[in-house]
């Protein structure tokens, strides 16, 4: 093995990337006659749909053809699995921007202008805009879901304290640079094949083939790249494809359909907003005895992920603490609003938000630190002696490594945060009107789907007589370096520079049934299912050269200066050449699957987790109390990478990943009128962190003694949606600066997003 | 239709369009230069960003015939064949890149900016990045990639612990 693994490679497209060369969906050279396709959207929240008079879109210039539910011949429904997502809303609507129907035209401009040109007469029906309007009306998509270990009431009785209260966590917009888009090129026999920006290029395929009525083989769906998907193209990148595919179908043209950014904002879900009631019990050094907590989630008009991302904020509400009683109730609220998504964290962030908010509150009732108080809590370390001393969560899986005192130990001390907490108060008691605040807080973020079918990875690897290696895995590339990763660990089985391995795009007919590149398990799964394909071909040139050579195994090496061969030496291509001459098979598969999990939902029991990543970060913000405005002066981040199979991407996920959980919790505001209408609906009301948001200091390490305790490639950790929980630090140091400046008014009520309007009124100031 | 004629990439070239055709779209679906991008189609997050007469402009707010006898440097105008600009290098070495979308017009932006401020401060370089948005990225090896062309880059925060 060469060390192609563990080593800070630049990104395999970087190159292309500085030189405008990598290419995009929308960068793909399309056939002179395309069509563009443009979506007809819902201007009403909830209502029947009484006419739809399209005659003067029909009859529009360059309009080639006009679509709509009934022009469907298989399934009207892009959803993941519950059929509740129409292509085209069909007699009623449900949110304010749904798709009604589609122009495919000569050009983008064309069928931009005729949508306009509808005329929809809608039948108003009662709209549920907010959580507590659907928490009110009981409408919920499925009874309610709990999960509870021994009595949580009784616990709280017996307390000897107790602290409760209420806080919203709003929603986020995903905001990939690159919005949602796909293009459709007819073939024969009825067959598609569809190029897109999708993080579940098999969801896509099926979604098309249901819509069309043709076998899944039929349907070809291949992703090179996309420009960001943060979860939000895990399903809504459903809706276009199957748009264009149909008008494909009907029209015998290529179709392609880029939404423009504020269609993309107003027909994608976000973000889950969330609704925490809590009630915790502890004794008088915070150690928690019980915890009710309520969760109440708008889902938005229907199921897509939201069951399972519900289910997630369930299992992440223990975060890093021993939790005796606890009683969770999780409400799945339909609202007429968007379906809300996966989303980085998919339900993490906001259970363990609830969480964090909790150790502060006790802190703050009980006069101490809250990180004395998060140190009382924490699970048991994964040296504890005895094994059956070990925390055990309330879902029934073992914590079997918790690594999380000694990291939390480590980065207190790099960051030297109890001088600076002591500093910070000495400097706010001589400061009138700007105040600080800090804010130390932990992750532990469960890795796996919780859906334990997805955890499985196929890849494809192929040696030509040249000696060079093709690779392709069902695994999509958003930005986050899989496919550098995955090229490094093919590259390291035949010791040969990651240079030379031949990226591919993921393509549904190469290796399919794939799972969404998703849950942070792109590199663990197709990372092994690649190692696995290349271990098979390795495997059998050894086999060739020992019975050509008459070497023992044992003495047949791959080495960066070539194959060792007992004392010779030959090329990776002559090699290859050899064993085709044998008729060797230089091509193979390679599979995986996640071992050790089992969950049943349930119950809400289970090992539904390979492993835990963990993290934690310290925020300090200085508040000011006569606007509310805030900046993060400093941030110190220290998080687990396992052994890290690239440091500098991973670092780039950590860095990036803080940046975008403390926009979530600052900057990034969802308003919605009361007719249910998404008022932010483009990054001019909408605003993600700039750069001159990203905290002036900022220190990010890698955990030095990180090696995942599970067998995973390389002992690495999965790293996409962990770090994102880092930046709750930046909510939770901006309460503590609040606090701080209200020193007797109790806990700060601040809901997240912590808009500058939001900090002043937890201050008192209006 | 009327005719427009510029410079792009030390290349002339000339088209009929029609007027409101935005110089973005001429770029990318006349010259077939994909290298631009449209983010968010409203002048914000500066995907499209490309130098006109040597100025950063964002190209999905100009229209191809304010262009009219214009010089256009796109991002497949920058390296000198095969030899990357130093921008190009910087941001290529310093991984101050992920998905890749903003990256062209980062670096239009960024090559602006050190030719109207040759050595930028840190504090300056955000505030002049600031019509340019990343979503994967915390921007930090951005800065750096621009600063250390700059050469005003020198104190490296701690990336990895011991």
């Amino acid at each position: 093995m060469t060390g192609a693994v563990h080593k800070s490679l630049v990104h395999e497209s970087a190159t292309k990337h500085v030189t405008g060369s990598a290419s995009y969906t929308d960068d793909i050279r399309a056939p002179a006659d395309v069509l563009h396709l443009q979506l007809g959207m819902s201007s009403h929240a909830h209502a029947r749909i009484v006419n739809m008079d399209l005659s003067a879109v029909r009859a529009a210039p360059g309009v080639v053809c006009v679509l709509t539910a009934k022009d469907v011949p298989g399934r009207n429904d892009v959803s993941p699995w519950a059929g509740d997502d129409p292509l085209f809303a069909d007699g009623l609507v449900q949110y304010i921007g749904q798709s009604l129907f589609a122009v495919a035209a000569t050009s983008r401009q064309a069928a931009r202008s005729a949508v306009d040109l509808a005329k929809i007469e809608y039948d108003d029906l009662p709209a549920l805009i907010t959580i507590d309007q659907a928490m009110a009306a009981e409408s919920f998509l499925e009874a309610p879901n709990v999960l509870a270990r021994g009595d949580a009431r009784v616990a709280l009785d017996t307390s000897p304290h107790t602290c409760s209260g209420r806080f919203y966590i709003g929603g986020q917009e995903h905001f990939y640079l690159e919005g949602q888009v796909a293009m459709a090129l007819p073939g024969e026999d009825g067959a598609m094949t569809v190029f897109c920006s999708s993080q579940h290029p098999s969801e896509i395929q099926h979604t098309i083939a249901h819509v069309l009525h043709i076998p899944f083989a039929m349907v070809n769906v291949e992703v090179r790249r996309m420009g960001g998907g943060f979860g939000g193209k895990e399903t809504h990148g459903n809706l276009p494809a199957a748009a264009v595919a149909l008008a494909a179908r009907v029209t015998g043209r290529a179709v392609k359909c880029r939404y423009d950014r504020d269609d993309d904002m107003m027909i994608t879900g976000k973000r889950h907003d969330f609704r925490i009631d809590y009630e915790i019990g502890f004794d008088d050094r915070g150690k928690i005895l019980g915890l009710v907590v309520d969760q109440a989630v708008r889902c938005g008009m229907s199921f897509d992920l939201s069951q399972a991302i519900a289910d997630r904020a369930m299992l992440h509400a223990d975060n890093c603490y021993v939790v005796p009683d606890i009683l969770i109730t999780s409400y799945r609220c339909r609202t007429h609003t968007q379906s809300a998504t996966a989303f980085r964290g998919f339900g993490g962030p906001q259970g363990m938000l609830a969480m964090e908010r909790m150790i502060d509150a006790i802190a703050r009732s009980l006069n101490l630190d809250p990180l004395d108080v998060r140190e009382a809590n924490f699970y048991p370390a994964k040296d504890t002696p005895d094994r059956n001393q070990l925390g055990v969560t309330p879902y029934g899986m073992v914590v079997e490594d918790c690594i999380i005192q000694d990291l939390v130990g480590t980065l207190v001390a790099s960051s030297d945060y109890r001088s600076r907490r002591a500093e910070i108060a000495r400097w706010n008691s001589a400061s009138p009107v700007l105040k600080r605040g800090i804010s130390l807080s932990p992750v532990k973020f469960g890795i796996s789907f919780t859906k334990t079918e997805f955890n499985q990875a196929g890849a494809l690897v192929h040696i030509y007589t040249d000696g060079s290696i093709h690779l392709n895995h069902g695994g999509t590339e958003m930005g986050q370096g899989l496919f550098t990763k995955v090229a490094q660990v093919v590259a390291d089985v035949f010791a040969v520079d990651p240079a030379v391995i031949a990226i591919t795009p993921t393509h549904t007919a190469k290796v399919p049934n794939t799972s969404a590149t998703a849950a942070s398990s792109g590199s663990d799964l197709n990372g092994k299912a690649a190692q696995n394909a290349a271990l098979t071909i390795r495997a059998r040139l050894i086999n060739h050269l020992s019975q050509r050579y008459g070497v023992s195994p044992a003495d047949i090496r791959f080495r960066p200066d070539g194959v060792h061969v007992g004392l010779e030496v030959f090329s990776l291509a002559q090699v290859a050449a050899s064993a085709y001459a044998a008729r060797i098979s230089l091509s193979s598969t390679g599979f995986y699957a996640t071992p050790k999990i089992q969950w049943d939902r349930t119950i809400k029991q289970g090992r539904p987790f390979f492993y835990f990543a963990y993290g934690a970060a310290v925020s300090e913000v200085v508040i000011d109390t006569l606007t509310g405005e805030h900046r993060i002066l400093r941030a110190d981040i220290l998080h687990d990478a396992g052994r890290s199979l690239n440091p500098a991407l991973d670092l780039g996920q950590i860095e990036g990943g803080y940046v975008q959980g403390a926009g979530w919790l600052t900057t990034e505001e969802l308003v919605y009128d009361q007719k249910g209408k998404l008022l932010t609906h483009a990054p001019s009301t909408y605003k993600i962190p700039t750069c001159g948001d990203r905290p002036q200091d900022m220190r990010i390490a890698l955990y030095a003694r990180g090696e995942n305790i599970e067998e995973t490639i390389h002992r690495s950790k999965a790293v996409g949606e962990p770090p994102l929980m880092l930046g709750h630090s930046v909510l939770l140091a901006l309460i503590d600066a609040i606090a701080q400046a209200n020193p007797d008014q109790g806990e700060p009520q601040l809901d997240a997003p912590a808009t500058p309007e939001r900090v002043l009124r937890a201050l008192g100031g209006f | 239709m009327p005719k427009v004629s510029m410079t792009v990439n030390g290349r002339a070239v000339s088209a009929d369009v029609e007027p409101r055709t935005l110089l973005v779209q001429y770029i990318r679906e006349n010259l077939k230069l994909t290298g631009t991008h449209v983010g968010c189609d409203t002048s914000q997050c500066g995907a499209c960003v490309v130098h006109l007469d040597g100025r950063a402009v964002k190209s999905c707010t100009v229209l191809a015939q304010q262009a009219e006898g214009a010089s256009i440097t796109t991002i497949e105008g920058l390296a000198n064949d095969d030899t990357l600009h130093p921008m190009q290098a910087a941001f290529k070495e310093n991984h101050a890149l992920q998905c890749g979308y903003c990256t062209p017009g980062m670096i239009m932006a960024a090559v602006d900016i050190l030719n109207r401020f040759p050595k930028p401060d840190e504090e300056r370089v955000r505030h002049e990045l600031e019509g340019n948005i990343c979503r994967c990225t915390g921007y930090h090896n951005i800065v750096k990639a621009i600063m250390s062309v700059a050469g005003t880059w020198t104190e490296e925060p701690v990336r990895a612990a011991e």
